[in-house]
């Protein structure tokens, strides 16, 4: 167990105030953003954002409902249309056919077959991953382990739908992690979670990076995970506010929280803050 | 692989290695289309019954008249698996979007076609039974008197059922509810039923209104039965039919793949 370990030796402990990216990572990075900018509609959800994922991290995504978090996740896994700038992912343009295999993608509506027990959702998206009756035995395996690793093995023949949401989203966390993905993209995933199992999912989060190397992408609009990741990226109105770690934003900016760090930031950057979205719930 | 050289996102991503359908993806979504209906037995039991009571009700209906059953009933023994599968599918496509499953699942290396032939597959199984079932109970508890071949009422049934699938998937894509899925159901299936030749001659309908019928599917579903009804051997016609038949579902099926996105706005 290694709660928050505060990530790979780094950037500078008080950045310039206009959060630059970090210095140049030793191995390439698992998401690089350039002028990132989606259109949904006629509403500009990202609006030109630049950043770096570093693998092997868990990085955070963090702000307010509606600010792009889902959008820029969609993005990276490449779901979302009308994408416009740079975005690679694991050195590959993002939404390209040879990552289909490489991300394990937690959407934040539990989307599982709702009439199927949870090893039988298991076994079908492990059938598409590992198709074939030659893997027969390693899909076996994987989905055993996967459901052990989300703490669902007693609950391994009840039907999807018979589980609560906080189950049924550990189900779709059981189904990203079967291929051993080297990126994880998770929206939202441990919202209405009760406390001990949010600290279980963090320390797999935490093993996943540290013994597998898996890059970690997680949103939340819950200030208080933020401290657990290695890296945050701060999310406001489809822009980034800070892109930093936990530390170096409480320090910069003085606060004791990130939920303060957050609310200063917003400040900073536009004098009068709408009323009806304040900060983060 | 270039990895560092950043290269422009594309919009699509289609072609490269991914294949539009591996066989033993396409029989895992058809295992698992199958699986989740083996958890809701009343469905299955209204798929495999109620073609078996209507026809029922159809022979006493006509209870005077032995040769209005025989050409009524072959016509209704392709209609069946036509609609409930038209319904099935189209029901059970937009859960998979609505839900999220399908966006989860074009993230993964599957092909659109993997899908479709899955549920393609998955619902002519089911229509196969289906269909043996009624054609069994029609001929030899209710008298239908067909000259052909059961075995080619049970093919053009197939077909008919794989038609519906299609029509099913393709507009499941034009539905935001189940409500507008289900009522696609007259919008899309009542038409060809009116213009289908059950009610009356084709031949003797408008001129516009038979023009209509020589394009819509449905028409030649019904002409395929009563090809069999009427003729011991195979006929022109009778080929004619089901060429039509399996090449509209092929093409419905097509337009379906289109109609999956793997990215959407």
């Amino acid at each position: 167990m290694m709660n928050y370990e505060p990530g790979p030796p780094s950037a500078g402990p008080t950045g310039p105030p206009d959060a630059s990216p970090p210095p140049a990572p030793p191995s390439p990075p698992a998401i690089e953003a350039r002028d990132l900018t989606v259109v949904r509609g006629t509403r500009t959800v990202l609006r030109a954002l630049d950043f770096t994922v570093r693998p092997g991290s868990i990085t955070g995504l963090l702000g307010p409902s509606g600010c792009g978090k889902t959008t820029l996740m969609r993005a990276v896994v490449g779901t979302q249309a009308k994408v416009t700038g740079t975005l690679d992912v694991l050195g590959h343009p993002a939404g390209d056919p040879a990552l289909r295999h490489r991300i394990g993608y937690v959407t934040q509506a539990p989307s599982v077959y709702t009439d199927l027990t949870v090893r039988q959702n298991l076994d079908y998206f492990a059938a598409v991953l590992h198709p074939g009756r030659a893997h027969r035995a390693a899909r076996r395996d994987a989905v055993t382990r996967a459901i052990g690793d989300v703490d669902l093995t007693s609950h391994a023949d009840a039907l999807a739908g018979a589980l609560s949401g906080g189950q049924r989203s550990r189900v779709l966390l059981a189904v990203a992690l079967l291929g051993t993905p080297a990126l994880l993209v998770l929206d939202e995933p441990t919202v209405g979670l009760d406390p001990v199992l949010r600290r279980d999912l963090w320390d797999l989060f935490h093993r996943l990076a540290a013994d597998r190397g898996t890059t970690l992408l997680i949103s939340s609009h819950v200030m208080d995970e933020a401290e657990r990741c290695h890296r945050l990226l701060l999310m406001r109105d489809g822009r980034i506010l800070a892109d930093d770690t936990p530390d170096a934003l409480r320090r910069r900016t003085g606060t004791e929280t990130v939920e303060d760090a957050f609310l200063q930031l917003v400040e900073a950057t536009s004098p009068t803050p709408p009323p009806d979205q304040e900060a983060s719930r | 692989m270039t990895a560092t050289a950043p290269t422009p996102t594309r919009p699509a991503n289609e072609a490269a290695p991914a294949r539009p359908l591996t066989p033993s993806r396409t029989t895992a979504t058809a295992g698992r289309v199958l699986r989740q209906l083996t958890h809701d037995p009343r469905t299955i039991a209204l798929l495999l019954i109620v073609p078996v009571l209507l026809i029922t009700l159809l022979r006493y209906v006509f209870d005077g008249s032995p040769e209005t059953f025989d050409s009524t009933g072959a016509s209704l023994l392709g209609i069946f698996p036509l609609i409930t599968m038209f319904l099935v599918t189209s029901i059970a496509t937009l859960r998979e979007r609505t839900s999220g499953t399908l966006e989860r699942l074009l993230a993964l290396p599957l092909g659109k076609g993997d899908l479709i032939a899955g549920y393609a597959l998955a619902f002519g199984a089911v229509a196969v039974v289906q269909a043996a079932l009624a054609t069994a109970v029609s001929i030899w508890l209710l008298g239908l008197d067909v000259i052909g071949s059961p075995w080619l009422l049970l093919l053009v049934a197939l077909l008919d059922a794989l038609l519906g699938t299609a029509l099913g998937l393709f507009v499941s894509a034009f539905a935001a509810s189940e409500f507008q899925a289900v009522q696609f159901m007259p919008a899309v299936i009542f038409p060809q039923l009116l213009l289908c030749g059950l009610f009356t001659p084709r031949e003797a309908m408008h001129p516009v209104l038979e023009a209509i019928s020589n394009v819509l599917p449905m028409s030649y579903a019904v002409d395929g039965m009563d090809q069999v009804l009427h003729h011991p051997d195979i006929t022109g016609d009778f080929v004619r039919d089901v060429a039509v038949v399996a090449g509209s579902a092929l093409l419905v099926l097509c337009l379906g793949a289109i109609t999956l996105r793997r990215r959407t706005p």
